[in-house]
């Protein structure tokens, strides 16, 4: 089986790895040590694995991890910096947008995306943009709260 | 000693550890991606375990040869049915089925053989070059095929393939119809539908060669059930086995039973000597299955002019599929929960539990009583039309007044339909709109109950129904040990406020080390809302014990008499008196002579409360029924068939809201999975092949049609709930197909008899309905 030397830039560190040509970003990822990327489904139905690459969503389970050579790949693991959780964790945490947290850190990086294009983003386009992925907890209303939460706190900042 | 003066803190300012909206105590790992599922859990070096499955829906195993697959490089063990020491189901009386296929395959795609490999292609390889014999035999993917006459037993001695009938009948029936003014009969059938949690299974097993134990850390929502089959599946002394339950990712009753995979990982570690990983897919969940059965009811209900309910006759059939596992627990729900809901005094329940070549059904949220909590529901609308009474007026002509002893001895001894009701009749401005709205919109109505905790256990073993201990050391800290396993609804969090409440201290002083059967007491799981009520229970029990502890302390070093102690959490005082101690010098104080502290609280459901002595009245029993109303608002495409939920307004009791902020999500939850089941979800088989089994085909509800929830928590304080609580994740699912289906009826008068509301059979019923009313005006004409 072919392997390659695959540099990417990994929460704002560059490195380089040795995987097969096959390889899915979401098992490179995992198998780098992030395993808050999570996968609930068999392709590309769920959206748990969802990551940022430049920026965009996008699913990391139907993703060639050689297909982002030399992109910029953030996970849920980069948004706490310093110790202080992002305005969206927060929100998740104290409005309950988490319950069973599986769905949780795919779905922080959909809003994550939303917010970065759009800071103050109606209820309607909170719901698009988190519409590929699927939570079976919180029937979505405290999801949509959470990231309500977090553009009201960054309007205060 | 301490005996600084401080005011004391007055009961009213201080900061209260319940009724107060509460963050999860282990939020934090979840939003920062640090908490760890079974899938996360560090594993260098191990197997990699995968199954084969049966390509038939029915047959003989003639034989099963490995022999080649064992000779593979890299192929470190390869095990059959042959290598388990007894069978395994979650009731101790009904124990039909083995982890992996003995004798017979009974649906397609049950696990028959199982390797573990040193990597994924090997182990596949593996898979490819077991060689299976099958001798087919006659199958059956409907209730009533497999209920023929003719057809074969997939099990012997369950005669036309009824895994259990239930025969039951309360009250006068016959005369409850004879009194009646109006009664009605309709059939109903329902979809078989999966609880869909997000996480998929799977197992990390370690075992010992050199001590002969083995750890499990698997996807469970019943960490002892599964200890305790592991021991007896695999022959081992139960004193050998450890399970320990990471974060789960939902579970929703898929969880509630000790699954195939997890034995037969256990089976592969053993065999290979060392760790086996074993990674489903989401196929494999939905072929593991345990949802909720397809299901055909036909309801007849007696009711006087007013709107009294005075008969009820009901028999259901349940598509179980191939095993046992909650089954013969689902069609007694199924019954039990006719009854406590509203007064009704002449019950008849007939139920037919079917085995069928399909994958096996068993608990799912609501278990046993929501499609027939819909029946109901939507009969109740129905004849209020006739009898043209509204109905919520309906409803309230039926009310329980608590404490009150149903027909089939339930005891009730709190109840807040009416409060609930009032709520949804007025947040949804029922009065102003039902009725006024333009057509293809509607409103519907529809109450629902729940049980928190099945009043008798599984396993029927005479110990307390739930345990916690608490544990106090040098730190200070106080450390909640408990089996119960949070899966997502918060339940460590709901504990640890009970516990600091009683002890007044702030939560932040607790910690909770859950699920852990070599360190925690046995719990039976997360199952029927039992945690909070039980388990909570238990856990204001232990608090009460170590308050007990620390006043003594205090008392005897303050030299005066425990009585004369005033508790204030982080400080006591002496009753009027401004001598005291802080906390840390209590903690120091209590550990003087007999070291660190460990207390235990129990409690069991008083007996009065665990059913009646009929065959299977355990069933439903409970120390506390919750209640629930809705109204849900929708409209429909009357040329596609689509329907869309505007709104939902539901108002939940919940006895008390430990935690208003879990308790609210729980409720949204529910709501959810109720549409889902109401509006698309449905399993299906083509000769027991499962078509959608994938998160494409088998469509949950996303944030995009997701409706705005308005969630009402009533607080009717039960007698027996830990600060009058009661459950809050269950009880308001039952109420969102009925409520739904009786929107749609007031929006385009069609009453759907089959879920889930597809837009196929919204418009086949909407085509029916418009040929009908122009048949009928040309025959008026005529």
């Amino acid at each position: 089986m072919a392997r390659r030397l695959l540099k990417l830039t990994v929460n704002g560190r560059d490195r380089e790895d040795a995987v097969d040509d096959h390889a899915l970003l979401v098992d490179h990822l995992r198998g780098i040590g992030l395993t808050g990327v999570k996968q609930g489904c068999d392709a590309g139905e769920c959206g748990a694995c969802t990551v940022l690459v430049d920026g965009e969503p996008r699913l990391a389970c139907i993703t060639l991890a050689a297909s982002v050579e030399g992109q910029r790949v953030e996970t849920i693991e980069s948004l706490a910096q310093n110790g202080r959780m992002s305005r969206l964790q927060a929100a998740f945490h104290e409005k309950l947008g988490t319950q069973c947290g599986f769905c949780t850190p795919g779905m922080i990086m959909s809003a994550e995306a939303l917010l970065r294009r759009h800071a103050q983003p109606s209820e309607r386009e909170i719901r698009a943009a988190l519409g590929g992925n699927v939570c079976r907890c919180t029937g979505y209303v405290k999801i949509v709260e959470s990231v309500q939460c977090a553009c009201a706190a960054a309007a205060g900042a | 000693m301490d005996t600084s003066a401080e005011s004391r803190v007055p009961d009213a300012l201080r900061e209260r550890s319940i009724g107060r909206p509460t963050p999860l105590i282990d939020g934090i790992e979840k939003v920062t991606g640090r908490a760890r599922y079974t899938a996360d859990l560090p594993s260098d070096g191990a197997l990699v375990g995968m199954i084969l499955r049966s390509p038939v829906a029915h047959a003989v195993i003639v034989a099963i040869d490995t022999s080649r697959a064992c000779a593979i490089a890299g192929v470190r063990a390869v095990v059959t049915g042959q290598d388990f020491a007894a069978p395994y189901g979650v009731i101790p009386i009904a124990q039909n089925e083995w982890p992996l296929a003995r004798d017979r395959v009974r649906y397609r795609g049950e696990p028959v053989a199982a390797v573990a490999a040193v990597d994924r292609e090997t182990a596949l390889a593996a898979l490819a070059a077991i060689e299976l014999r099958l001798e087919p035999l006659p199958a059956y993917f409907k209730a009533a095929d497999a209920r023929a006459a003719d057809a074969v037993l997939l099990h012997e001695k369950k005669k036309g393939n009824v895994e259990r009938d239930v025969d039951h009948a309360f009250g006068d029936v016959d005369q409850g119809f004879a009194a009646a003014d109006l009664v009605r009969e309709q059939s109903f059938h329902y979809a078989e539908v999966a609880h869909g949690q997000i996480e998929r299974n799977g197992a990390l097993a370690t075992y010992e060669p050199e001590r002969d134990r083995l750890t499990m850390q698997s996807t469970t929502q019943v960490p002892y059930y599964l200890h305790l089959t592991l021991a007896q599946c695999l022959g081992m002394d139960s004193a050998h086995v450890r399970v320990v339950k990471p974060f789960v990712g939902g579970g929703f009753g898929h969880r509630v039973e000790p699954l195939n995979f997890e034995m037969v990982t256990g089976a592969l570690a053993r065999a290979a000597g060392g760790v086996v990983r074993m990674e489903q897919s989401r196929e494999d969940s939905f072929l593991t299955h345990r949802g909720r059965p397809e299901t055909d009811i036909r309801l007849k209900l007696g009711m006087k002019r007013n709107g009294e309910i005075t008969a009820v006759d009901c028999e259901i059939v349940q598509r179980g599929g191939a095993y046992a596992g909650y089954g013969l627990v689902t069609i007694l729900y199924a019954g039990a929960l006719l009854h406590a809901l509203y007064k009704v005094d002449a019950v008849r329940y007939r139920g037919y539990r079917i085995y069928t070549n399909t994958p096996p059904c068993g608990a799912m949220r609501g278990h046993g009583a929501v499609d027939a909590r819909h029946a109901f529901e939507a009969m109740l609308d129905s004849m209020a039309e006739e009898l043209g009474l509204d109905p919520i007026a309906l409803r309230r002509a039926n009310l329980i007044v608590p404490p009150y002893r149903t027909q089939n001895d339930l005891q009730v001894n709190s109840y807040g339909v009416p409060e609930c009701l009032a709520w949804v009749e007025r947040a949804s401005r029922w009065r102003e709109r039902k009725g006024t709205l333009p057509r293809g919109r509607g409103l519907g109505i529809a109450c629902s109950h729940y049980v928190s905790g099945s009043a008798k256990p599984v396993h029927w073993s005479g110990e307390p129904h739930a345990v916690v201990n608490l544990r106090l050391d040098f730190d200070g800290a106080i450390t909640l040990l408990t089996g119960a396993a949070d899966i997502g609804q918060g339940s460590s969090t709901l504990l640890a406020q009970v516990a600091a409440e009683v002890l007044m201290l702030p939560l932040a002083r607790m910690r909770v080390i859950a699920a852990d059967s070599a360190l925690t007491p046995k719990d039976n799981g997360s199952y029927s809302s039992r945690v909070s009520f039980m388990v909570g229970n238990a856990a204001m029990r232990a608090a009460e014990a170590l308050l007990d502890v620390l006043v003594n302390a205090a008392a005897k070093k303050l030299d005066v008499s425990p009585a004369d102690i005033e508790w204030l959490g982080e400080r006591c005082v002496v009753r009027g008196t401004d001598r005291g101690l802080a906390f840390a010098s209590v903690v120091t104080a209590a550990l003087v002579d007999n070291g660190p502290v460990t207390v235990k609280g129990t409690w069991s459901a008083p007996p009065e409360t665990q059913g009646g002595r009929l065959r299977g009245a355990a069933v439903g029993s409970t120390a506390g029924f919750s209640y629930a109303a809705q109204v849900v608002e929708v409209s429909v495409d009357q040329d596609t068939g689509a329907v869309k939920v505007e709104h939902v307004w539901v108002a939940h009791d919940c006895g008390f809201a430990i935690n208003p902020l879990a308790a609210t999500g729980q409720v949204h939850g529910a709501i959810s999975m109720g549409m889902g089941q109401a509006m698309q979800e449905e399993t299906q088989y083509h000769q027991g092949l499962p078509l959608s089994p994938n998160f494409l085909d088998y469509r949950l509800p996303t944030a995009v049609e997701s409706p705005p929830i308005d969630v009402h928590l009533v607080e009717t304080i039960d007698p027996l709930g830990p600060f009058g609580a009661k459950e809050a994740s269950e009880g308001a699912l039952h109420g969102f197909p009925p409520a739904l289906t009786n929107a749609i009826a007031d929006a385009v008068g069609i009453r759907l008899t089959e879920l889930p509301a597809t837009p196929d059979r919204v418009l086949d019923a909407i085509v029916a309905k418009r040929r009908k009313d122009r048949l009928d005006a040309t025959r008026a004409e005529s």
